[in-house]
């Protein structure tokens, strides 16, 4: 008898349809208990406690909202999103890899623009974490993509697009630091990014079928997973006192 | 009777701005619920509820009527708080950084999450629960919170992130399999 997977019984709790499911559940003890368990922690994440808006609250919010609806202006946070600030944000970004690639190279422990080494590994575990998130989360879309027939990946080559400038300067980063785990893993994502970027916009489901197959041979998702997990727990480490030497 | 969603936002697109406050008193506490679920923050939650009536307000032209008028607004809270935790979450690396010790926070932040052993003796397997939504990643953490708490479809949260089903599909699934992996032991020894 083939359980269930994991996956098919968190879509099952939430009611989703899988097919075969409900009839397995009333043959199958082993799966009816998975259910159970992963039922009782989900149902622990509704005593997550809101707190309670007092009476008149929704006449607080419009007194609030009322008088800047006729305002072009964005929000505070919302600015930090504007084309003007991205490009800034850009290039900040750029500079400071440039900075941890100059501190990185002379191997001088001397601080740039008030930033100690420790600081700026730990900047760019947080970057680099992001960025291999961004990228799973194309890759997953290509993989899990069911459509019969010709598809669209026209939306997944312009975000894979974005994100090879980025990835490039990434693997430099950790090339030069040392840290080969991570500079071969994006080294292969690299690959697999230039070769949806470069992809035609609508593939017949042959030429789709092969990109999807190279990327689950190649196992970049597992390894970007792993990756991903230790750049986390990298970032979980307090910062030592000295500069480190990896990325 | 109160005019329904659809009729208020047919006058707010006929210039009358006042017609939007229908849909704030409707729908404030829960897009506040969901705000609040999202940063596990009082006043960011306040901000986004009213940086995600400002933007319903301004693309309110936008709105097709495909989906409710509710669905949609948690499309916008979601994007609004996935933009602020995201934000928040590269300040706070970067001021934890620049601290020159960093030892206060992460002391702090410790003393804020004890371990699930500590929690679960104590019984307080509530207290668990914020710091373990925190854990997830910002994609995770709304794909969950529109699955379980607000009932979304995985269709309408592929829509509300931008990304196509399957990745919502995964989302979801890896932000349960978290959950699990830090509740669970707690759940079963509050069981025994």
């Amino acid at each position: 008898m083939k359980h269930l997977s994991d996956e098919e019984l968190v879509l099952h709790y939430y009611g989703e349809r899988v097919d075969g499911a409900d009839e397995h559940l009333q043959a199958c003890d082993t799966c009816h208990a998975s259910l159970e368990s992963l039922g009782r922690v989900l149902r622990s994440m509704d005593g997550l406690e809101v707190p309670e808006r007092g009476e008149g609250y929704e006449g607080h919010v419009w007194n609030r909202l009322a008088p800047t609806l006729g305002e072009p202006r964005a929000r505070w946070w919302s600015e930090w999103f504007s084309p003007r600030r991205l490009v800034a944000a850009a290039a900040m970004a750029a500079l400071l890899i440039a900075a941890f690639l100059a501190g990185r190279v002379s191997q001088q422990r001397q601080q740039v623009a008030g930033l100690s080494g420790a600081v700026r590994e730990r900047i760019m575990l947080v970057a680099v974490g992001e960025h291999l998130e961004r990228s799973q989360m194309i890759l997953i879309e290509l993989v899990n993509n069911a459509s019969a027939g010709p598809v669209d990946i026209s939306e997944e080559k312009q975000r894979a697009r974005d994100l090879i400038c980025e990835n490039r300067l990434y693997r430099q980063a950790a090339l030069t630091s040392g840290d080969r785990g991570v500079s071969s893993v994006l080294d292969e994502l690299e690959r697999t990014l230039l070769e949806v970027a470069h992809s035609p916009s609508k593939l017949d489901s042959a030429a789709f079928e092969e990109i999807r197959q190279r990327i689950e041979a190649e196992g970049i998702l597992f390894k970007i997973r792993v990756v991903g997990s230790n750049l986390r727990e990298r970032e979980q480490i307090p910062a030592p006192a000295h500069d480190s030497k990896s990325l | 009777m109160e005019p329904s969603d659809a009729a208020a936002i047919a006058q707010i697109r006929a210039g009358d701005a006042d017609a939007f406050r229908v849909l704030v008193e409707r729908h404030s506490r829960s897009v506040f619920r969901l705000a609040f679920r999202m940063t596990g923050n009082e006043q960011d939650a306040e901000d986004l509820v009213q940086e995600t009536f400002l933007r319903a307000f301004r693309q309110i032209r936008k709105y097709d009527g495909r989906a409710g008028f509710g669905t949609w607004l948690y499309r916008i809270a979601a994007n609004c708080s996935l933009d602020l935790i995201r934000l928040r979450k590269r300040r706070q690396e970067q001021q934890t950084m620049a601290d020159e010790d960093g030892q206060e926070l992460t002391a702090a932040v410790r003393s804020e999450t004890p371990g699930p052993d500590r929690q679960a003796f104590s019984g307080e397997l509530k207290q668990l629960l914020a710091p373990a939504l925190q854990r997830l990643s910002p994609m995770e953490r709304t794909a969950f919170v529109l699955r379980h708490y607000e009932g979304m479809c995985i269709e309408d949260i592929g829509e509300a992130l931008g990304v196509r089903p399957g990745a919502a599909k995964h989302s979801v699934f890896r932000a349960v399999q978290k959950l699990r992996q830090t509740l669970e032991p707690a759940v079963t020894l509050g069981r025994s």
